[in-house]
């Protein structure tokens, strides 16, 4: 009896050895917004499927995922943090930046709406108002790209957050950073997509949208094996090509409506960044 | 409190209908961690019962980073594995980062001090006499061994649960050299906090119940052999 257990966890171990890496692995560094929408889950298998590559999605912020593209440890990245993005392309880390898709940034907060955020006319009046009032913001203080673009609209409002009371940061991704502000009754910068799949547990409202500086801008970005000879540049591209391939637009453009009525996020692949008001 | 209850249907729904998902990250996870725990005991058992027997300068310094070691936090054995691990790193070659090879390796250098600890306690609370008088009997070093750790057996399950309890319930390595990769990597608690992470409470409890109730079913199979036969 006690062999044979040994023997079974042996048999366990040589298996779970032997079904380690294959070669045709891609490596997608992204952020938590794609993976926490549930996007990703429509796409990869997709790609998997036509390509016969295997994807290992690893969801962090935008920043985290720039680093490990710099350290040669993604192939490819997905990011939505446009000024970081150019920093890492004129830096020579990646050999190709394309446009994948949009969505935009709301504020969120109580629908009671303590610093009367509703009625500002555009993001940056909003933060004005939340940062008078000394209204709860939880950040997400993780240098993801929602955390940048935040950090943009702060100083755009002329308000150095950092060390006010109110001004509280999870250091989480933008689901459990929600989870926070909504806990507190405070307000939260976040991407629509997450907002929108998770608003049936969260209990608040969108109180801030539609301004042009809340545009989400999504970009898909091969890294340079030159830097880093074990980067797989074949299946980074054929990662990315796929993602503005017009099969898999249509699918970013279809996903969400049967769940949410309206689609999480816009495809962009082809158009010129300018449209977009970039 | 009605999000508890759903959280237990969910898990009564997810059991009962024997959902594939599920099954396969509750499988992974009872994979990856009695492989951990495999190998620690393969490393803990003997290192333990050398330190606990021989007599060298050095050895209390070695104990006491063992006893440290017991209480290694799983993050930054997860940022170590990782950091040895990215392919540019020092193990690099091995490819073995985003696997559940990377995460039997991180878990067992979680569950090894655990078992080390508890071998060095439990042969040196064996009577002294015990070693005397086998010696005595004119028995080799290895029968000596042998004997000292057979007498020790019951104390050594409990290092068993120990190491597999302290593994099958951790998140923070699993995480961070697993990826929580659907199909590949995702184990039940690494599910637990993304299905948190994406509002999904009702499915997180429903996970936290499997694992729960994984980890009893495998202590309650340790602990009726332990009494089975209940020490003298």
């Amino acid at each position: 009896m006690k062999k044979c257990f040994v023997l079974v966890l042996l048999v366990m171990l040589l298996n779970a050895v032997s079904s380690g890496a294959a070669p045709s692995a891609v490596i997608l560094a992204t952020t938590t917004s794609t993976q926490d929408s549930g996007l990703l889950d429509v796409l990869i298998p997709a790609f998997e499927k036509e390509s016969g590559y295997q994807v290992k999605t690893i969801s962090v912020g935008s920043g985290q995922a720039m680093k490990m593209g710099e350290k040669g440890e993604a192939d490819v990245l997905l990011v939505h943090s446009p000024d970081a993005e150019k920093k890492f392309m004129a830096d020579g880390f990646g050999t190709g930046r394309r446009l994948v898709m949009h969505n935009d940034f709301v504020i969120v907060g109580p629908a009671s709406d303590p610093a009367k955020i509703k009625e500002s006319v555009s993001a940056v009046e909003a933060l004005k108002r939340i940062a008078a009032s000394g209204s709860l913001f939880a950040s997400r203080g993780d240098n993801s790209g929602t955390h940048a673009k935040e950090k943009t609209l702060w100083k755009g409002a002329g308000i150095n957050p950092e060390r006010e009371k109110w001004y509280q940061q999870t250091g989480l991704g933008m689901g459990q950073t929600l989870n926070v502000a909504a806990e507190k009754k405070g307000y939260a910068l976040t991407d629509r997509a997450t907002f929108l799949a998770l608003k049936k547990n969260l209990g608040m409202t969108i109180l801030a949208e539609g301004d042009s500086r809340l545009l989400n801008i999504y970009h898909v970005i091969e890294i340079n094996p030159v830097k880093w000879p074990k980067v797989n540049a074949r299946g980074g591209r054929a990662f990315a090509d796929f993602m503005v391939s017009g099969k898999c637009q249509e699918a970013i453009g279809r996903f969400g409506i049967s769940t949410y009525g309206a689609p999480l996020f816009f495809p962009d692949a082809g158009r010129n960044p300018a449209s977009l008001g970039l | 409190m009605d999000l508890i209850i759903d959280g237990i249907l969910t898990a009564l729904q997810l059991i009962a209908s024997f959902d594939g998902e599920v099954a396969a990250v509750t499988l992974l996870s009872l994979k990856v961690s009695c492989s951990a725990t495999f190998v620690s005991l393969v490393l803990g058992i003997p290192s333990g019962t050398l330190l606990a027997l021989a007599n060298f300068p050095g050895r209390r310094f070695i104990i006491s980073m063992v006893n440290t070691g017991m209480g290694l936090p799983p993050v930054v054995v997860g940022l170590f594995v990782t950091i040895f691990l990215w392919r540019n790193g020092p193990l690099g070659f091995l490819e073995i980062l985003y696997t559940p090879s990377a995460m039997i390796l991180a878990q067992a250098v979680i569950a090894t001090p655990i078992v080390t600890g508890i071998t060095i306690a439990s042969i040196q609370s064996l009577p002294a006499n015990l070693k005397l008088q086998v010696l005595a009997l004119g028995a080799t070093r290895f029968q000596l061994v042998w004997i000292l750790v057979r007498e020790a057996r019951l104390p050594l399950l409990a290092a068993v649960m120990a190491g597999f309890g302290g593994v099958i319930s951790e998140v923070g390595a699993s995480l961070m050299v697993g990826g929580n990769i659907k199909g590949q990597t995702r184990v039940l608690t690494t599910a637990t906090v993304m299905e948190t992470g994406k509002g999904n409470f009702d499915v997180a409890i429903a996970l936290s119940l499997i694992l729960l109730i994984l980890a009893f079913g495998v202590n309650y199979l340790l602990t009726v052999i332990q009494q089975r036969e209940r020490p003298r």
